[in-house]
């Protein structure tokens, strides 16, 4: 067991305990916990393709959102529990990473992201058209009162998206250790390049963006019982496509620890942002720290750390 | 339902939409499909455009078009500085790809919310005199609200494109992302080149603000609404062909007029933007492509 | 942003000059009673909500200048909800964990009073709702209540009076054309008129919706035109009505009845834009300056928050959102000076039981918290010359045709000669 598997085990149970005990008897936490984690997860899903592999997604919002919808009509079916959304969100946005791994077949740069752009806005259009799942007037997801033994329902909500955000984090990291993962640098650096050397890119990218896929799914799936409400302009919120970019950004695109860094930050700052100061200020913010970081320290929080203490990881 | 008179009137006012769409596509064809720098914060310098408008309008009773031409020289210097902020920060660095993107998306950001402080969250309109008036041609119906600015729209695309075609600075513009080296070459300093090809982009943004204010009534964040649009009409036009930007906007003006004259307006965007993953597709190079 | 931080200031000092008036009392019953909710202060809804801020602020203000509720000062806490539903539970939580609220109140909209609901219901906590349209419909909670005056079956008390009006007419029309916006409001508006064509007969000859961000409506209204009906009834958002209008008029719409479910003609800055083009349409309304909604208490009011609006960039007039803004909290306010008491349950009791007196008029729930009675207003836009605001902040402008009992003047029909 190597010290991240440790640290990752750590984080669960202490995570466990919280959530089942009552140390933290103010919920608050939790609520905003629930969202800073949720941002760990879609960073990091982003940076899959965004920071391995080059290919940027401005489409972020639409697949969380597939995953949110995906999970509303599992609850209009068959009152799916939370746990069986979950991987049926998952695979349904991997597929349509699948779909968009075929796009970057002809699509390459800027041409790709606009692509995505483009991905969202229809699925929006789809979502606002289709009925089943409220269409634009909205669904209504009335999340259970409780969870044994968690008490408190958000509470098991909260503690299900910690373990998300250690499984995401986790793929990540393999992705980044494997060779999987050097090819994808090759494809970063120069895709034409590393198809001659023999890599195989395609099959490469459409696993990258099948993961990248299935982790937004998922990130998107307890949304409808964290809300109880869902209508399309919130699930396909701008502020998912701008953060699942702004966090990696940040924190630093070349490693798993920069999405989380730039999530926990960024996040968390938000978080005090919408109860502090209340005001435009926020969304200034993000602007602001995302323009000095991307020209005062390109390579995010993480690199930073590296020019200053030396190589250590 | 289907009657010629709706067919007519629907490309009509398809045209006449696209040549709105056209206005504020200008710009980006320049900065996009010229030079090669992805701003997407272009729509919200065309917002701010509108608010420039407003502001002359509301004011000084101004005419919201005079007020856009007479803001777009300050619309220039403004891109003119912001490219010499993105040279400094990342081209010549070699390092604009994604962090030139997050950079612009930041810069959307920040221009929205300075004009939240400024103006509020209240939609703002203008009065002119070309606004409610209907011309019947026939059985053809021409809004004057719409037709002001579509022609408008097509003087700025002519200016723009004999500028390009006949300057000197103006071909260099065009070769500028092509072939660096024959420029330097022709003794033309490229990044000075795109400096007044970046400018003259932002300063298309000032004209095409005050079309927008015009047709809609507008708030600050409108302008992530045209993001999409924008896009697709650059790319389905085919990068850095000024004539395919013009021409894939009235495609899309005419796709979503007859779309929502005949099926569901509602289906109207998503027609648009499955034209574009479509475009993408199959001639990824757009309409008029190089 | 500055001016937010002042307000904030004032309503602070107010507060602290209002403890300071009753400092003879127990230093116990000096905390502030704190009421939190959401609010949109940025996004979509930014507009409206900032009105409604001030409202509420003048609330706050009066109430202790007036000695505040059961000897102590009230105190306002709240939190800009981005018009963004994802962040409304934090904000729920955050204020009844951390800020220790006794009371809270929603913020404006259905979209963000909805995802408070599942946390108001497990701490069985009295909610009242500004402006949300049919959201107890799925939960049947029964300590929610609801300001808007939609009814006690909204989604078709909302279009009831248009409706009525509709088949009082000579000649009564037989066809009608629905068309709204792609969101939550006019999709219920649309889908609550639906209804009433259908139990009236009214063959529906369009029924279309349209994306919000539409840009030119001509396409829409002519496809309308061609089908020649007889109403057209619309469920806009502000920017697509003043779209629909423009359309309309610039291709002379010939319709006998003409509006419904329009958001945003309401606002002063819309109506001034639109001007005589408003003429004849038939909207709903909330409360508009005729002589027969001259509520005491109003004008005072009205008067405090148009002092208060100017240069912030909302509504200058104040009459649709900001009058509710002001009930809904008065409202809270008599419950707790009646029954003395912060106790929830107690609260809802009383509110399911009064009738109360407001800016608004006189206000009572239904069981399920919906207004017992609809106070849907239905008015036609008459005699506009210009577009001064003046102009609407005249009796005459807004004449009231429904509910007859508040009506003020006579519907001119059809729409065609009305303009």
């Amino acid at each position: 067991m190597t010290r991240f598997w440790i640290g990752a085990v750590a984080v669960i149970a202490a995570g466990l305990l919280l959530a089942m005990t009552d140390i933290i008897a103010n919920s608050f936490w939790f609520f905003a916990a629930y969202v800073v984690l949720q941002y760990v997860v879609l960073a990091t899903a982003w940076n899959i393709m965004g920071g391995y592999m080059g290919y940027v997604n401005f489409g972020s919002a639409g697949f969380f959102a597939i995953g949110a919808y995906t999970a509303i009509v599992m609850y209009n079916l068959i009152k799916a529990p939370l746990l069986v959304m979950i991987p049926l969100s998952g695979v349904v946005c991997g597929l349509m990473g699948l779909g968009m791994g075929y796009l970057t077949l002809r699509l390459r740069g800027v041409y790709f992201a606009i692509g995505t752009l483009a991905l969202a806005v229809v699925l929006e259009t789809l979502m606002v058209n289709w009925d089943y799942v409220g269409g634009a007037t909205g669904a209504y997801v009335i999340r259970p009162r409780e969870m044994e033994p968690f008490g408190d329902y958000v509470k098991f909500l909260t503690f299900v998206m910690l373990v998300l955000a250690v499984i995401a984090v986790a793929a990540a990291r393999w992705v980044e250790r494997a060779k999987f993962g050097r090819g994808l640098h090759a494809i970063r650096d120069d895709e034409l390049a590393a198809e001659c050397a023999g890599i195989p890119t395609l099959r490469l990218k459409l696993i990258a963006t099948t993961l990248s896929g299935f982790l937004m799914g998922v990130a998107g799936a307890p949304f409808p019982l964290y809300v109880g409400f869902v209508e399309p302009v919130s699930a396909f919120n701008l502020a998912y496509a701008v953060n699942a970019i702004a966090m990696p950004m940040i924190g630093g695109t070349t490693m798993w620890a920069g999405p989380v860094i730039g999530a926990l930050l960024l996040g968390t700052a938000q978080q005090i942002a919408n109860v502090t100061i209340s005001s435009e200020l926020n969304l200034l913010i993000v602007g602001l720290v995302l323009v000095l970081f991307v020209t005062l320290a390109p390579e995010g929080i993480v690199g930073l750390v590296r020019k200053y203490f030396g190589r250590g990881r | 339902m289907f009657t010629f008179e709706l067919l007519w009137n629907a490309l009509v006012a398809g045209v006449l939409l696209g040549g709105f769409y056209a206005a504020v596509s200008l710009g980006l064809s320049i900065t996009f499909g010229q030079l090669d720098i992805v701003n997407i914060s272009h729509p919200a310098f065309v917002i701010l455009g509108a608010y420039i408008a407003y502001m002359g309008n509301e004011w000084w009773g101004f005419d919201p078009i005079l007020t856009g031409v007479a803001a777009a020289p300050f619309f220039y210097l403004i891109g003119v500085g912001t490219y010499r902020f993105y040279y400094e920060a990342f081209e010549r660095r070699d390092d604009e790809a994604l962090r030139g993107l997050a950079f612009f998306f930041g810069v959307m950001f920040i221009v929205e919310v300075v004009l939240i402080m400024v103006y509020g969250v209240d939609f703002r309109s203008v009065q002119a005199p070309y606004i409610g008036g209907n011309w019947e041609i026939g059985m053809i119906g021409i809004p004057t609200r719409m037709f002001v600015p579509c022609m408008v729209s097509l003087v700025m695309f002519a200016a723009v494109y004999l500028y390009l075609a006949r300057t000197f600075t103006g071909r260099a513009i065009l070769a500028v992302s092509q072939d660096r080296l024959a420029l330097e070459l022709m003794a033309a300093d490229p990044v000075r080149v795109k400096q007044v090809g970046f400018g003259l982009g932002i300063a298309t943004a000032a004209i095409a603000g005050a079309l927008l204010i015009i047709i809609i009534p507008i708030e600050p964040s409108v302008g992530r609404l045209y993001i999409g649009q924008v896009f697709a009409i650059v790319v389905l036009g085919g990068l850095g062909s000024i004539t395919g930007t013009l021409v894939a906007a009235l495609i899309l003006g005419v796709a979503e007029s007859l779309v929502s004259t005949f099926y569901g307006p509602s289906w109207a965007p998503a027609v648009a933007f499955s034209v574009l993953l479509l475009a993408l597709a199959v001639r990824p190079q757009g309409l008029f492509g190089r | 942003m500055l001016s937010l931080n002042r307000r904030g200031l004032l309503a602070g000092a107010a507060a602290l000059g209002a403890a300071a008036l009753i400092a003879g009392a127990p230093a116990k019953a000096a905390e502030p009673i704190k009421v939190g909710f959401s609010m949109a202060l940025t996004g979509g809804l930014a507009g409206a909500g900032k009105s409604a801020l001030i409202a509420m602020q003048i609330w706050e203000k009066d109430t202790n200048a007036a000695g505040g509720l059961l000897g102590r000062p009230v105190k306002l806490i709240y939190y800009d909800d981005q018009t963004n539903a994802a962040t409304v539970p934090g904000i729920y939580t955050k204020l009844l964990d951390v800020d220790k609220v006794d009371l809270v109140v929603s913020g404006y909209g259905t979209n963000l009073i909805a995802p408070a609901m599942p946390i108001m219901m497990q701490r069985n906590l009295t909610f009242i709702a500004l402006f949300g349209l049919a959201v107890n419909d799925k939960f049947n909670y029964d300590r929610y209540f609801q300001i808007l005056p939609a009814g006690p079956k909204p989604i078709t008390d909302w279009s009831r009076g248009f409706f009525e009006l509709a088949m009082e007419q000579d000649p009564k029309p037989k066809t009608i054309a629905l068309v709204g916006a792609d969101a939550e409001f006019a999709k219920n508006a649309v889908k609550g008129a639906r209804i009433h064509a259908k139990n009236y007969g009214l063959e529906i000859v369009y029924d279309g919706s349209y994306h919000p961000k539409t840009p030119d409506f001509t396409p829409i209204v002519r496809a309308i035109q061609a089908r020649k009906p007889d109403v057209v009834y619309v469920g806009s958002y502000p920017p697509d009505s003043v779209g629909m209008v423009k359309a309309a008029t610039e291709i002379g719409l010939k319709t006998k009845l003409f509006g419904g479910g329009m958001v945003g003609l309401q606002y002063a800055t819309i109506m001034t834009a639109l001007g005589p083009k408003l003429n004849g349409i038939v909207n709903y309304d909330f409360w508009v300056p005729e002589p027969t909604l001259n509520f005491e208490g109003v004008e005072a009011f009205l008067a405090k928050y148009q002092a208060a609006a100017k240069g912030k960039g909302v509504d200058p007039l104040g009459y649709y959102l900001p009058t509710y803004a002001h009930a809904y909290l008065e409202i809270l306010g008599q419950a707790v000076k009646a029954t003395n008491s912060l106790d929830h349950g107690k609260l809802a009791e009383h509110m399911r039981a009064t009738t109360y007196d407001t800016v608004v008029g006189k206000v009572k729930f239904a069981p399920n918290g919906e207004w017992a009675k609809t106070r849907t207003l239905m008015v036609q836009y008459q005699d506009i010359k210009d577009n001064e605001l003046d102009t609407f902040a005249k009796a005459g402008t807004r004449v009231v045709l429904y509910p007859k009992e508040w009506a003020s003047g006579k519907i001119r029909y059809p729409y065609t000669e009305a303009k």
